[in-house]
């Protein structure tokens, strides 16, 4: 027996939303086959099922939104029925609340808690005020001010209380984009708060890899050619495969390197927002599947159709902003990752080539990465190979 | 119920301490054929003799030691000193003895000594006789400093000022001198370490003592009329001072006003609005507001000093910045 369940997609997602179920009971299912539809604060996603056999029971309807982790359906194998207590077990397994949203905390009065955190803007607010509103659980920064110079006073918090105690309470519903942009807030502010970034940068010479690019896409059909994008991917990728602490996951305060390479790709979405599913094995996929992926990945990102392992899976994220017009982008780490590779867009520009001052085409790649994990030298080290991946552009 | 003048509380005090006790005496400059600067001791000099109603000479310094020695010596002095800004005089006998002796002689030596000191401007008595200089004497531990404010706290506190063991000092609002009210002389003595709430509010906190307890209680009344409900706290004692009356009344109104006829830097209003910052943060609906003289030295002219003093008019504006649709 094997339970199937709702699968954490990304490190800010803690619930989802079943939208439909792909399968029936009693049909077969194979690993990697598309199971179920869910809807998380980013987008909606197919799910993979990682276990062969036959499902015996779904204990979770399409509509119903459940905390990551839940049981949703049972898997058994082919030819195997399941015992009564196993039956048993599984329909009567406890169900977690949802987790509350983390940036609403209970109201503390203890005085750290009145505190502001560095860099909030300070509330215009009178200690009465305050007081009451953190006795009565309302948060003083949705209140307006009528008193002088539009201090909040104790006056507007009772009138609050009264409106809050007059309706009663609405569950608090939020649209995608909403929700989306309270999914990356979560995970940017954790990243920011845990992760000591340290950040290089370097400036590529792209002459070589551009060139190679445009005589290869000559040998390509309209729909074959390729775009510069995936040569610094498979770079990347390949540079990757000699920096273990770069590609590495963050949990149980540790770093554990990963053994293959999934790059997930920063795809910002049309609605607002972005995801960064990964483009499995990068560095093992050819130039042209790389370019089908990609395009792939970008169409389904933006139709709201990724899988939940391309969700789940990048062992490092590549954001590229060159297109709005961007040189240089120190971004920050989408944890449980430890590094993110950073591209603007290729410059034409004066550059000294053996003593003579030529004009090349240049790309600023950085790297934002985990100092927890790794150092400068190691970081400059692989900065360094990308480098060399792109100059040796028919290698790639 | 007896109807009187303050300055008649003070002498009907004095005349029943000088009849109950042997020990009790007065001194100062004028107190005895002049009848007193301000007519206090009028007709005493007749009633207890030279011996016990003595005119000095015009040294602070002298007689306030020679009190402080006299109150070593067993007696209880009573000095009357003629202003505020002449009690400078003898502030080195206060501060570095009636105030230290019985610290200094580990508990042997007592000085019960009662001062009383006239305050405060508004007589057009210009820069020399008219200030309120009683929070440098709050600032010091070892002596008591009243404020009375009313007819009855006049003849109450210095009956109660002469059961003290150390040294206690009487600040009397000269303006205060021709007001009537009444006294109980049946009532026990005056507790010295408690505030009086003069008039109950809700909306916001008067806190003032001595001769301006009654400009703020008129403006209780203005505020009334614009259905701003004050609360006006006397303090009637600087030291000791009742801060719990103090926080208790801001717990109710969220909202405190201090009106202190003394300089606003460094003026007792700034003492205890401190405290109310401490004592009472979280009920705090409003900052704190003073009300205190403008700092200058007190101008002669009528219309100037006014201007200088605190006024009905700036506690009205005080009061109404602090609460909600009045501002």
């Amino acid at each position: 027996m094997a339970e199937f369940p709702m699968p954490q997609l990304g490190a800010d997602m803690s619930a989802g939303k079943l939208l439909r179920w792909r399968k029936a009971a009693g049909d077969h299912v194979q690993r990697g086959d598309i199971i179920a539809d869910v809807e998380t604060d980013k987008a909606d996603i197919e799910i993979e099922v990682f276990t062969t056999g036959v499902i015996e029971k779904f204990l979770v309807q399409p509509g119903e939104r459940v905390p990551v982790g839940t049981v949703l359906a049972v898997i058994r194998e082919e030819g195997k029925p399941l015992t009564a207590e196993e039956l048993r077990i599984m329909t009567t397994a406890a169900r977690e609340p949802i987790p509350a949203i983390p940036e609403a905390p209970a109201p503390s009065i203890a005085p750290t808690a009145i505190r502001p955190a560095v860099g909030e803007a300070r509330l215009h607010i009178s200690p009465a005020a305050r007081k009451l509103a953190a006795d009565l659980g309302i948060d003083p920064a949705s209140l307006a001010g009528t008193g002088p110079g539009g201090r909040i006073t104790l006056e507007d918090v009772q009138r609050a209380a009264q409106a809050k105690a007059a309706q009663p309470a609405a569950e608090v519903t939020l649209d995608r984009p909403a929700r989306m942009r309270q999914a990356i807030a979560a995970a940017m502010a954790r990243s920011k708060r845990e992760i000591p970034h340290y950040y290089l940068s370097t400036t590529i010479d792209m002459s070589r890899a551009m060139a190679w690019l445009t005589q290869e896409n000559l040998k390509r059909t309209v729909e074959d050619r390729l775009v510069y994008g995936v040569l610094l991917l498979k770079a990347v990728a390949l540079a990757l495969r000699d920096a273990p602490e770069i590609n590495s996951i963050w949990a149980g305060g540790k770093a554990t390197p990963v053994h293959d390479i999934h790059v997930g790709v920063a795809i910002s979405l049309r609605g607002g927002g972005l995801v960064a599913p990964a483009l499995h094995n990068t560095d093992r996929q050819s130039l042209g599947d790389l370019m089908k992926s990609f395009r792939d990945l970008v169409q389904r990102a933006r139709a709201g159709s990724l899988r939940s392992s391309e969700l789940g899976d990048p062992t490092i994220t590549v954001t590229s902003l060159g297109e709005q017009g961007v040189e240089s982008v120190f971004g920050i780490i989408y944890p449980p990752q430890v590094a993110l590779v950073g591209f603007g867009k290729v410059v034409e520009r004066p550059w000294s080539v053996e003593g003579q001052v030529v004009s090349r085409p240049l790309i600023t790649a950085t790297l934002s990465a985990d100092h927890r994990v790794s150092d400068g030298h190691r970081g400059g080290l692989f900065l360094a190979a990308v480098d060399r991946k792109l100059q040796e552009p028919e290698k790639l | 119920m007896t109807k009187m003048t303050y300055r008649e509380a003070v002498r009907a005090a004095l005349r029943k301490a000088l009849r109950a006790d042997p020990r009790v005496f007065l001194m100062g400059e004028d107190v005895g054929r002049y009848g007193g600067a301000f007519a206090v001791s009028h007709g005493l000099l007749d009633e207890f003799g030279p011996d016990r109603i003595r005119d000095t000479p015009l040294s602070e310094s002298v007689f306030v030691g020679a009190g402080i020695g006299a109150a070593l010596g067993g007696m209880r002095p009573i000095v009357e000193i003629m202003t505020v800004n002449f009690s400078m005089l003898a502030m080195d006998q206060i501060l570095n003895n009636a105030a230290t002796l019985r610290h200094m002689s580990g508990g042997q030596f007592g000085v019960p000594l009662v001062v009383r000191v006239a305050t405060g401007g508004g007589r057009q008595m210009a820069a020399q006789h008219s200030h309120s200089l009683e929070v440098w004497y709050a600032h010091i531990p070892g002596i008591k400093v009243l404020t009375p404010a009313t007819v009855s706290d006049a003849y109450g506190m210095l009956l109660a000022a002469l059961q003290e063991p150390d040294p206690v000092f009487i600040f009397e609002h000269a303006t205060l001198y021709p007001l009537e009210g009444e006294i109980d002389e049946t009532a026990g003595l005056v507790d010295l370490n408690r505030a009086a709430v003069r008039r109950a509010g809700r909306d916001v906190t008067l806190i003032t003592f001595g001769g301006t307890l009654g400009t703020t209680l008129q403006a209780a009344e203005r505020l009334a009329e614009e259905a701003i409900d004050a609360e006006v706290i006397d303090l009637r004692s600087l030291r000791p001072l009742d801060t719990s009356t103090i926080v208790d009344s801001v717990a109710k109104t969220h909202r405190a006003v201090i009106v202190d006829e003394s300089w606003r830097t460094g003026s007792f209003a700034a003492e205890v609005s401190a405290q109310i910052m401490e004592l009472a943060f979280d009920n705090l609906d409003a900052p704190v507001a003073r009300v205190c003289s403008a700092e200058v030295p007190m101008p002669y002219a009528k219309h100037l000093e006014a201007a200088t003093m605190p006024q009905v008019e700036g506690i009205v504006n005080a009061a109404r910045s602090l609460v909600p649709h009045h501002g």
